[in-house]
């Protein structure tokens, strides 16, 4: 704290010295004044050495011609596609990917977090096994080791069939695609109609309870009857109008149907797996967290234990739950990176190394991937302040 | 001056290596070893021992140019380098040579500000396939699953071949020859590609080889070199003479073993070689006996493929194109003269 | 004599035991694993599964394992095949290229870390003092062991490797992360507008990016931007990028940690004089630190887990150094017994730190309520 100024009539330099707000510029002065030095020492040297080196700079590179091949796409691709093309095919992988692993891994979390607080010893033990397993293993080990398990499947010529439309061997899932023809639109515009009239009904039913007390019997089923009821007639006056392109054996392979690669079905696996358990902790003290005077509450005014759960402890222990949540599937998305170890074609794969070895423009390619997670990551923090307002404004802590 | 050793004596604590002077000789030999980057696994060609000691065909030749500067094999200070850092580590001076299985092409030698010193392996692509599949050529793998190593150029010979005999194929691309080998055992993969060489290499630890066949067709020529900074011809000459000369010592039969008897040979070449005759080691900076500890140390061309990769190894590869020019191969070292 | 027989003054009866239907083994299971149809269901399959999947995991590993050879083939029992953890043990422990005359050297830092961490980790009744006086000197010790110089052989880094690589790149990365997470933290919560940007932007970034593409740039971009000739080894820079990784996390902990202290705390010292540094140093971080200690092994688990990222780079940490022992002739296919035993290796190491940190939560939980 500066001396009181205000008795002192003449400043020395003593006290400009000790004055809290000059300190405080001054430093704000000398940490720019280094950040920019390191800057410069940092963009002089690369320059140099890459003018040094004849290495190429700029982001011309994008439009040339990647020529590689790559195993799994979502969008079509070709040899004689763009290396920027090969960004957007490795984004989409990560993205697909993460998509996949956040769904998958939420649900097991929420069945193994339940299963922590069961009243049985046994499945209350083994959702602990599991948490304690998996959450203290390395991702990497864990990818690795599934990888490896998961190619000791069957051979393409002895797969698993399920059916003849499923077929499972170590080069992968073949599963069988949709193919929409004539007239699918109608009943895709069946199905959304069918939901908009189910939620009206909901609403109405809702709206009849809340002011006159009387429940509309069999709601949920009715809801069903409708959402789907109306895209089924639709299809059947249309005579279906789609048809299933079903996977064959085809000289080495499978054709036909949607190929899911086994880096992909490893890679989920073990996303999923290791999430999962931090979810299932999560998920855990989240519920463990309302106090229990709450569910009795319920049941005294006579809430059954399924609305007990939907109505009164899920929506506090959802705010102590979203938080952590939103941050592991940030980490899964970020984890997902490690595909680069299996061969799974994500960005960091595909774009940060094969367009990077091709093209040697390092600096370059890395920044794009690492503007790409932070963009995601930015945008979902973004989201997380909004819902944290939000909740905050609503009430206080849950406890 | 005592202030300059001293902040030296700092940084080295920290692991990091001062500006380097103009000569890389000078470097190495004020330094002390030699920094030689390797592969970080590849059977035969540099794999960590039991015994902990680096082995392989390409350890073998950072040793020889150990040999000739210190006359100890044993001065080296080998750098494990992935694919996509091995340029990135010879540009930056972390290491001297690179000594990695490494195509030599001419976008390298340009653009990535690298010099060649020479060849030390010829190989080129082909495709390992099992002989159940029943493929007598690669012109019959259209629709293939082919496993490739990913960051070389594998990945876009195997592309420009398919493309340009209008077949498809898919590929699944690894990060390293022990996951090719999971896979392609595992047959999630139909073909396995890449330097032939390393085809026969990874064939030889099957369990049983001879179910699998290499196919005649070899798309690519894949001189696999040791490679120096551009610009420091002292240096570049140094590793190139080294190679040569136990090319040379292969085809005047000179070896580890009996190298110590042709002391008193009257033979001119023998003569050269062994710094009997003319200036050769001071003409690279070196002393004249070079060449003989290259081959005291190490041994000729021919003993450091046969330990490691050739009759005396598992891997058991014939040498092909990689024997002398005399015995039908394409080993062709200038003279020393 | 059972009690119930005697005598007892007003209100001085014993508990009785329970009836007969609510104790003992009977009463546990009938609660605990049967108490409705559908959890009998549950539990007789899971209790089957269970005995299957354990019983034949017994058998593979242990009952018809071999445990010696120095190849794969060597082995000739049905079962597991140990013997690519033994005939290499020392290496998983010390790396390829570690001389072994010199393994007392990292066992000794090793053993050396457990008093260093002591006085922090544990409420220490004596030698707290000359303890975390020898815990500052610990780094440099340990370096010393590990490295040599003055007395010892040197050991270069290079040679380093395994599991001692592993907790050498965690130990240093958490040590050297937290004063700069710290600061971070400092910086975040600071009234300088110029240095809380620097700060978000350096914790954000490094937070919203992962790991691998940090060590990318350690591994192949960071010597582009150093002076021609001058460049750190290898290791030097994957710890800089792992330090800076881990300081992001730790300034977020400790920041958690910030929080916590009560306004009027700074207040009062401000109140009594205390310049910016030293009601932070004296008054605020005390607290807040003992505070995160959970926070910060966690973040430590993590670190220690992600180690194993290193192994993309081509450094042989445990990981690494696995899979290149399973690129040696001798030994391809025998994956799954050397990935059961280095994962036993890192599940051991992190499921005690989660321990102790779960331990130390539920202390600190009932110890220090009075904050509010």
């Amino acid at each position: 704290m500066p001396p009181q100024t205000s008795f002192q009539t003449k400043r020395s330099w003593r006290d400009l010295l000790f004055d809290a707000r000059v300190r405080g510029w001054a430093a704000q002065v000398l940490t720019l004044a280094v950040l920019a030095y390191v800057v410069f020492f940092l963009a002089s040297n690369a320059a140099t050495n890459m003018r040094a080196l004849g290495i190429s700079s700029g982001f011309g590179f994008l439009g040339q011609e990647a020529s590689f091949d790559i195993s799994m796409t979502l969008v079509d691709y070709d040899l004689t596609d763009t290396h920027a093309k090969v960004f957007l095919v490795g984004a989409l992988n990560t993205l697909l990917v993460s998509v996949l692993g956040i769904l998958a891994a939420t649900a097991l979390g929420i069945l193994i977090g339940i299963g922590r607080l069961s009243d049985n010893w046994l499945v209350a033990k083994l959702s602990l096994a599991y948490v304690e397993v998996f959450r203290n293993l390395p991702l990497l080990f864990q990818i690795l080791f599934w990888y490896g398990l998961v190619l000791l499947w069957p051979k393409v010529r002895d797969s698993i069939a399920i059916g003849n439309s499923v077929f499972i061997n170590n080069r992968g899932i073949e599963i069988p695609r949709l193919v929409f023809e004539e007239g699918s639109g109608l009943v895709g515009g069946a199905l959304l109609i069918g939901l908009i009239v189910a939620y009206g009904v909901r609403r109405w039913a809702h709206r009849l309870h809340d002011q006159e007390g009387k429940t509309v019997p069999g709601l949920p089923l009715v809801m069903i009857a409708i959402a789907v009821g109306l895209p089924l007639l639709v299809a059947l006056v249309l005579q279906f109008p789609w048809s299933y392109d079903l996977p064959v054996r085809k000289g080495f392979n499978y054709k036909g149907g949607i190929s899911i690669p086994t880096s992909l079905v490893a890679l989920w696996f073990s996303l999923t797996v290791y999430t999962g358990a931090f979810i299932a902790e999560i998920v855990r003290s989240g519920i463990a967290a309302v106090a229990p005077g709450q569910s009795e509450a319920a049941a005294s005014l006579g809430l059954r234990s399924g609305m007990t759960m939907r109505l009164v402890v899920l929506p506090q222990a959802l705010r102590v739950i979203v938080p952590p949540l939103i941050s592991q599937y940030l980490n899964l998305t970020k984890n997902s990176s490690l595909a680069v170890a299996i061969g799974y074609p994500d960005l960091v794969n595909v774009f940060s190394g094969t367009s990077l070895n091709q093209t040697g423009q390092a600096i370059e390619v890395i920044l794009m991937t690492m503007a790409f997670y932070l963009a995601i990551s930015l945008t979902i923090s973004l989201g997380m302040n909004i819902y944290n307002t939000r909740v905050a404004m609503k009430g206080g802590a849950p406890r | 001056m005592r202030y300059s050793s001293l902040a030296a004596a700092l940084l080295m604590l920290v692991g990091l290596t001062l500006p380097a002077s103009a000569s890389t000789l000078e470097d190495v030999k004020g330094r002390g070893h030699l920094n030689c980057g390797v592969s970080t696994g590849l059977a035969g060609f540099a794999l960590p021992s039991a015994s902990g000691e680096w082995v392989g065909f390409d350890v073998d030749f950072c040793r020889a140019v150990a040999a000739a500067i210190f006359n100890d094999p044993s001065k080296v200070k080998f750098t494990p380098l992935t694919n996509k850092e091995r340029f990135t580590a010879l540009q930056s001076g972390e290491i001297d040579v690179l000594s990695r299985n490494t195509t030599w092409t001419m976008t390298r030698d340009m653009k990535l500000g690298l010099e060649f010193a020479g060849v030390n392996y010829y190989d080129g692509q082909g495709f390992l396939v099992p002989i159940a599949l029943g493929v007598q050529s690669a012109l019959e793998l259209d629709g293939a699953r082919v496993c490739v190593q990913t960051g070389t150029t594998t990945e876009l010979n195997l592309a420009d071949y398919f493309r340009g005999n209008n077949m498809e194929f898919e590929s699944v691309v690894i990060s390293t020859a022990d996951d090719a080998r999971t896979n392609y055992l595992a047959e999630a993969c139909d073909v396995y590609t890449t330097d032939a060489s390393g085809l026969a290499a990874l064939r030889s630890t099957f369990p049983d080889p001879s179910a699998h066949i290499i196919l005649p067709e070899i798309i690519s020529k894949e001189p696999l070199g040791l490679i120096v900074r551009h610009g420091d011809n002292q240096w570049g000459d140094l590793v190139r003479w080294t190679l040569n000369a136990m090319i040379n010592a292969e085809e005047l039969g000179l070896t580890s073993q009996n190298v110590g008897e042709f002391e008193d040979d009257p033979s001119p070449k023998i003569r050269r070689l062994l710094g009997k005759e003319g200036d050769f080691g001071e003409q690279i900076g070196l002393d004249a006996l070079w060449a003989r500890h290259v081959i005291e140390h190490v041994g000729n061309y021919g003993e450091v493929f046969d330990r490691n990769l050739g009759k005396d190894s598992t891997l058991s590869l014939d040498r092909g194109l990689n024997a002398l020019w005399s015995e039908g191969g394409i080993l062709f070292a200038p003279p020393v003269r | 004599m059972s009690p119930s027989e005697s005598v007892y003054p007003r209100g001085e009866h014993p508990d009785l035991a329970p009836p007969i239907r609510e104790a003992g083994a009977a009463h546990w299971l009938r609660k605990n694993l049967f108490s409705s149809v559908g959890n009998g269901v549950i539990t007789v399959l899971l209790g089957a599964v269970l005995v299957w999947s354990l019983s034949k995991l017994l058998v593979w590993a242990l009952l018809t394992a071999d445990f010696t050879g120095d190849s794969l083939k060597a082995c000739t029992s049905a079962g597991a095949c140990w013997a690519v953890v033994t005939d290499r043990f020392a290496q998983y422990w010390f790396g390829f290229f570690y001389p072994s005359e010199a393994y007392w050297r990292p066992l000794l830092a090793f053993a050396l870390l457990g008093p260093a961490l002591a006085p922090w980790l544990f409420e220490l009744k004596r030698f707290s003092g000359p303890l975390k006086v020898f815990s500052l000197a610990y780094p440099l010790l340990a370096y010393w062991l590990m490295h040599g110089g003055v007395g010892l052989a040197v050991i270069t880094t290079d040679l380093w490797g395994g599991f001692a690589l592993t907790v050498v790149i965690g130990v240093t990365g958490i040590v050297v992360s937290l004063p700069i997470g710290i600061l971070l933290a400092l910086a975040r919560q600071s009234e300088l507008p110029v240095i809380r940007l620097c700060s978000v932007i350096f914790i954000e970034f490094i937070r919203g990016v992962p790991l691998i593409t940090l060590l990318f740039v350690a591994s192949f971009l960071l010597p582009l931007f150093l002076p021609e000739g001058m460049n750190f080894d290898k290791l030097v820079r994957v710890l800089i990028m792992v330090t800076l990784f881990s300081a992001a996390y730790m300034a977020e902990v400790v920041r958690g940690g910030l929080q916590a202290i009560p306004k009027g705390q700074i207040e009062a010292a401000r109140a009594l004089g205390l310049g910016y540094w030293q009601t932070m140093l004296q008054i605020v971080l005390p607290q807040a630190l003992k505070i995160v200690i959970p926070g910060i092994v966690n973040t430590f688990i993590g670190l220690f887990k992600d180690t194993s990222l290193v192994a993309i780079v081509g450094l042989f940490d445990l990981l690494g150094l696995t899979q290149t022992i399973l690129k040696d002739v001798a030994w391809i296919g025998s994956f799954v017994e050397a990935f059961l035993f280095i994962g036993l290796v890192y599940w051991v190491c992190c499921f005690a730190m989660s321990r102790y940190s779960q331990t130390l939560e539920r202390r600190l939980d009932t110890g220090h309520r009075s904050n509010d």
